[in-house]
């Protein structure tokens, strides 16, 4: 086997494509994910919005619209768990959707899932991880319990 | 206005300091958003494409902080001048090769860039030289916080911004340095680096981002994860393994002076041979010694020489600044040829390294 690094400009005139997209849908949705691309059955998933299909996601591993993610959303929570710390957005928040509509931060939820994140460190021996999640538990526990005292 | 006339001088560019800039030559704050009811631009036809496009652009150019800036569509760009923005790190690589329906806008001076059309609608950065990751957050985000006054971006309660690639939902930040790390790469250690970077859930990259090459021992330092976390937490965790970096990068400097300081200045000696006197030179090999030298001028073995001269050095010999120097078009050999002419001209009266380091001084930086 020969092993060739070719810039993009070469990579084209080549007709080599960059399997950048493959790859990623390999890894979202398990190795082979790419190879069912096309075998799309008539009771696939279709963004009413845009029209994008999870064959179409399974392939390029983007979504088509912000629409497509109420579609295809909801399977999307392993993955997430996986490519993230979370699953619950917690940073910032465009200014018209803030004030006092804006539900309350799930806490014991946030706390449970530093917990899980807590074992797995553990588990792999990451220690400075583990001692970073668990102060984060701690303080997020302290802000909790001060909460129900105000109350 | 043309792009030419926009962009400050190379050397200019290349100069300017910042905090820990020995080893830290840039910080950069990136978010991705969208604009509601679009598709991404993927996904996207044209009309659509044009129609994000025409939101945008006015919206960025409308704010106070954008006054004097420079707006083009992608389209209009030479293939020299996208080049150009990459090798400032002003556009992305996969950007250059957008065009019409795409666009840029720049700030005054090149700090914050705004991609319209790239992977998401809109991909906007502030760009600082040296360390000040806390500083280029501010600026995007206050940028950011004035943009959505104008735009409706597309947000979800549970998910966040909403983006192209759930690898960017939430925050859709992305906060890096850009690290050069001799010492490392020269005591093997490098590699042991990336592990332990990566184990804590950052990425390590080359030169222009993913997937592209450590040229010049420089890496790429991000943040991968987006979501289940807020931004100053993940500001934080980068700037706690920089500073670590930074620490094992001068350990590592100073184990090589103190083990294998033959070995450090045969490669550093060698560098400045080759740089010196070479008659054709390529880009890559032009960068991997311009590194060595930059690690000499660090080490005190250029003395009287000002270490911007090889930053310089290391912007205007990449392909797209040294073609822009020459009116007509070269060809690859070409331009090894009129790299080398250019290095030795600037090298000239640079004096050959000492032969030992300089013993410390009281009060040096």
């Amino acid at each position: 086997m020969q092993k060739l690094d070719l810039c993009e400009d070469c990579a084209r005139e080549h007709k080599v494509d960059a399997p950048t997209n493959f790859k990623l849908a390999d890894m979202l949705l398990g190795l082979g994910a790419a190879d069912e691309v096309g075998e799309a059955a008539s009771t696939e998933l279709v963004c009413p919005q845009c029209g994008y299909t999870q064959a179409h996601f399974k392939k390029l591993g983007r979504m088509g619209c912000a629409a497509c993610y109420q579609v295809f959303g909801p399977a999307l929570e392993d993955m997430l768990r996986t490519m993230h710390r979370g699953v619950r957005h917690v940073g910032k928040v465009p200014r018209r959707l803030q004030g006092p509509a804006q539900p309350p931060v799930d806490v014991t939820e946030q706390i449970r899932q530093l917990n899980e994140r807590l074992e797995r460190a553990v588990a792999q021996e990451d220690y400075e991880l583990a001692a970073q999640l668990r102060d984060e538990i701690k303080s997020l526990k302290a802000k909790a319990g001060g909460r129900k005292v105000k109350e | 206005m043309k792009l030419q006339e926009f962009l400050s001088p190379a050397p200019e560019s290349a100069r300017r300091r910042g905090p820990q800039d020995r080893i830290v030559s840039s910080s950069r704050v990136r978010l991705a958003r969208n604009l509601q009811g679009i598709p991404f631009p993927h996904h996207a036809k044209k009309p659509d494409c044009i129609q994000a496009l025409e939101m945008i652009q006015p919206a960025v150019l409308s704010l106070p902080s954008m006054t004097g800036a420079f707006a083009e569509t992608m389209e209009e760009l030479t293939a020299l001048e996208k080049q150009i923005l990459v090798e400032r790190h002003l556009i992305s690589r996969e950007h250059a090769s957008k065009g019409a329906g795409s666009g840029l806008v720049l700030g005054r001076d090149e700090t914050i860039a705004v991609m319209i059309n790239e992977e998401d609608h809109l991909r906007m950065q502030a760009l600082l030289p040296g360390l000040q990751l806390q500083k280029a957050w501010e600026m995007i985000d206050h940028f950011d916080s004035a943009l959505e006054e104008h735009l409706d971006y597309a947000f979800d309660r549970k998910l966040g911004y909403l983006t192209a690639c759930p690898t960017n939902l939430g925050t859709g930040i992305r906060v890096s340095a850009m690290l050069h790390l001799p010492g490392l790469v020269l005591n093997e250690q490098i590699g042991q680096i990336i592990q332990s970077v990566n184990k804590l859930g950052l990425a390590v990259r080359g030169l222009y981002g993913e997937g592209t090459e450590a040229l010049g021992n420089v890496f790429q330092v991000s943040n991968q994860m987006t979501l289940g976390e807020d931004e100053p937490r993940i500001l934080a965790r980068l700037e706690k393994v920089i500073a670590q970096i930074i620490m094992h990068e001068e350990n590592a400097r100073a184990v090589l002076m103190e083990k294998k300081q033959k070995v450090v200045l045969n490669h550093i000696g060698r560098a400045y041979g080759i740089l010196a006197n070479a008659h054709s030179i390529s880009s890559k090999e032009t960068m991997n010694l311009l590194s060595l030298l930059k690690l000499g001028m660090d080490l005190g073995l250029f003395p009287g020489t000002d270490r911007a001269l090889v930053d310089e050095m290391f912007l205007v010999t990449q392909p797209g600044h040294l073609q822009q120097r020459h009116s007509e078009k070269l060809s690859a050999e070409e331009r090894d040829i009129v790299r080398a002419d250019m290095l030795r001209d600037s090298l000239a009266g640079v004096k050959r390294p000492l032969s030992k380091p300089p013993p410390p001084t009281t009060g040096a930086a």
